[in-house]
């Protein structure tokens, strides 16, 4: 769908049908998509722009860079894959152990970083991550370098068998559209417009009488149960749960994916991330090296092109953009 | 054999002096971090991996053009600081006027480069580096046994690290250092050339992490992954002791690697993440660190 919604984007219809016409035509094309794509690519798409979404809450609205969100990530894909497969727990109730422990592992992490700020906040956030790296390298539950594998999908409510390729997409395709429509709400919200007065001026935000330290906090920890939403669900998608999801480099990606799109914009993390997706996937077939390539549109991104696609495009058109 | 709290002196000792060994890497490491956030206010994201540099061109040296371990010494972190210049020439001082997160992220994409680059080309195993002649062998100083070029690797990084100190609080060169740290326009006014000042920082920040990998080689095996998750523990390190101080970072590189060494006797699943636990119970107790200032 990232594609089209930035070709569309490039029409230039009046600014509020625009967004109506957008949002439709990304939605026919997402629920055409799995007839013209493999799904499970498509799925991969989808988990990752939920991750990158999440993580944007944070850089975008509240100006918090987390270099640690791998942890409820991977961390989630963890709890769901275990729930689901050594509990026998069914896959609704697997994502949501994934989310609740997401929030919870976020709750920690938050009282302890918010403490800082700005580059602090990123470095004690990388710090922590690792910690739950080691421990998922360590804890028996874990299956240390094997990771949880042949994670079964199940059955949806009961009803919808997970094992077809089609159901599980829309499932995976419902919970990201459910998902971004709560940043959606969050960011249209007046608590968004707090988030937003805490980025541009923390200070002034203070004296105007708002406790920014705990709508920094509410913030992280929605964008945590984000994160670990998307983890729970990657793990039922490729049923398996491993130390990938949990390093520090997947935390630099979803960082990368939301650069790329354009950090503060609302499609931005979802351009980004399917292109980084797809990126990857090509470059799987080929004799480059994958680190190589990302690192360098990481330099490119941010010495030319802070805004990114998204918002290189919001800034060069009429009118309002969707901020 | 007498044991000390049910563990025979001999593990303990030999541990505790691992612990001091990644002391003096946590060290080396944290100091280069302190002095280049101290004056460009950039989290060098790209330290470990410079590390590894410094490692691998003292490997190369050996390798391929016959240098030694003494000239790798001298010769690798003059490559390493020569290669933080152009980066900083070229690269992170476009961004001096943005966020500072951005030269976080900017100094993250070249770990990657590098990493990615040494990885495709050598694997991921390590390659062997040996200790130099001279430094062989060990004494019996009769509780431990200390291998010479372990007791060496612990002199050079405290000697290298106090010189540090005493050059950036003790000097006039250090003077107009912190001077420019404090107020750059001010400092730049006096007829002193800032821009080039930052430049040799950085440059000689990352000449540290260089040196840091060339006393590493003998010790760990030479890899592009070792600076990778080393960083990470430094970052932890500096967080700790507060970004605000040269001796701070000393103190706590040194501290740090000590725990983590008694953590490996006394209960060796916790030693990896002994660290981190630290960190957030400082960050609990005092938010800027031991010895740092708010700022």
């Amino acid at each position: 769908m990232t594609m089209q919604t930035q070709a569309l984007r490039r029409t230039g219809v009046e600014a509020g049908s625009r967004r109506a016409l957008l949002i439709g035509g990304g939605l026919l094309l997402a629920l055409a998509a799995p007839f013209l794509l493999y799904p499970v690519f498509l799925m991969k798409v989808l988990c990752f722009a939920l991750f990158a979404c999440a993580f944007n809450l944070l850089i975008g609205f509240a100006g918090l860079l987390s270099f640690g969100h791998a942890a409820f990530f991977g961390g989630a894909a963890y709890v769901t894959a275990h729930v689901v497969k050594e509990w026998g727990w069914a896959p609704e109730f697997g994502l949501l152990a994934a989310t609740v422990v997401a929030a919870g592992l976020g709750l920690v992490f938050g009282l302890i970083a918010i403490r800082r700020q700005g580059i602090y906040f990123a470095m004690i956030t990388l710090a922590l991550s690792q910690m739950v790296f080691f421990l998922a390298l360590q804890l028996p539950f874990t299956h240390g370098e094997d990771g949880i594998q042949g994670v079964p999908r199940g059955t949806l409510f009961g009803l919808f068998d997970l094992g077809q390729p089609l159901t599980m997409y829309y499932t995976v395709l419902a919970i990201f559209v459910a998902g971004f429509a709560l940043i959606w709400r969050t960011v249209h919200s007046p608590f968004g417009q707090v988030l937003k007065a805490i980025r541009e001026n923390e200070p002034r935000a203070v004296s105007l009488g708002y406790r920014t330290d705990r709508y920094k906090l509410v913030a992280f920890v929605l964008s945590a149960s984000l994160a670990g939403l998307a983890g729970g669900t990657k793990a039922l998608v490729f049923q398996l749960a491993s130390l990938t999801d949990v390093t520090w480099q997947m935390s630099g990606e979803v960082v990368l994916m939301t650069l790329l799109g354009g950090m503060g914009t609302l499609f931005g993390p979802v351009v980004g991330a399917g292109l980084v997706v797809t990126l990857e996937s090509y470059l799987a077939s080929t004799s480059l090296p994958v680190p190589v390539v990302i690192g360098c549109i990481f330099v490119v991104c941010v010495l030319v092109f802070r805004r990114g696609i998204v918002g290189e495009l919001l800034a060069r058109l009429p009118g309002k953009g969707n901020r | 054999m007498f044991q000390l709290l049910g563990i025979p002196p001999q593990a303990l000792f030999g541990q505790l002096l691992l612990g001091l060994i990644n002391g003096s890497f946590y060290a080396l490491l944290s100091l280069g971090l302190a002095v280049i956030f101290g004056m460009l206010n950039v989290v060098n994201m790209a330290h470990g991996a410079l590390y590894m540099v410094g490692a691998f061109v003292a490997w190369l040296l050996l390798t391929y053009l016959g240098v030694g371990y003494w000239g790798a010494l001298v010769l690798a972190p003059l490559a390493v600081g020569a290669v933080g210049l152009v980066l900083e020439r070229t690269m992170l001082r476009r961004l001096y006027k943005v966020d500072h997160l951005y030269g976080l992220l900017l100094t993250f994409g070249l770990a990657l480069i590098f990493e990615g680059a040494f990885r495709h080309q050598y694997g991921v195993s390590g390659q062997p580096y040996p200790i130099p002649d001279l430094l062989k062998g060990g004494t019996n100083l009769g509780f431990m046994y200390l291998p010479t070029y372990r007791g060496w690797v612990v002199a050079t990084s405290l000697l290298v690290c106090f010189g540090t100190w005493f050059a950036i609080e003790r000097t006039k060169l250090g003077a107009y250092l912190r001077a420019a740290t404090e107020n750059p326009t001010l400092v730049q006014a006096f007829g002193i050339n800032v821009p080039v000042m930052v430049s040799l920082t950085y440059g000689f920040g990352v000449a540290l992490a260089g040196l840091a990998g060339v006393l590493a080689a003998p010790i760990y095996q030479v890899s592009p992954l070792m600076g990778s998750n080393l960083i990470i523990v430094v970052f932890a390190v500096v967080v700790i002791g507060g970004m605000g101080s040269i001796l701070g970072a000393i103190v706590t590189g040194l501290g740090l690697g000590l725990l983590e060494g008694l953590t490996k006797v006394f209960y060796p699943e916790a030693s990896n993440i002994v660290v981190f636990v630290i960190m957030a119970v400082v960050l609990m107790v005092k938010p800027a660190g031991l010895f740092g200032r708010e700022r």
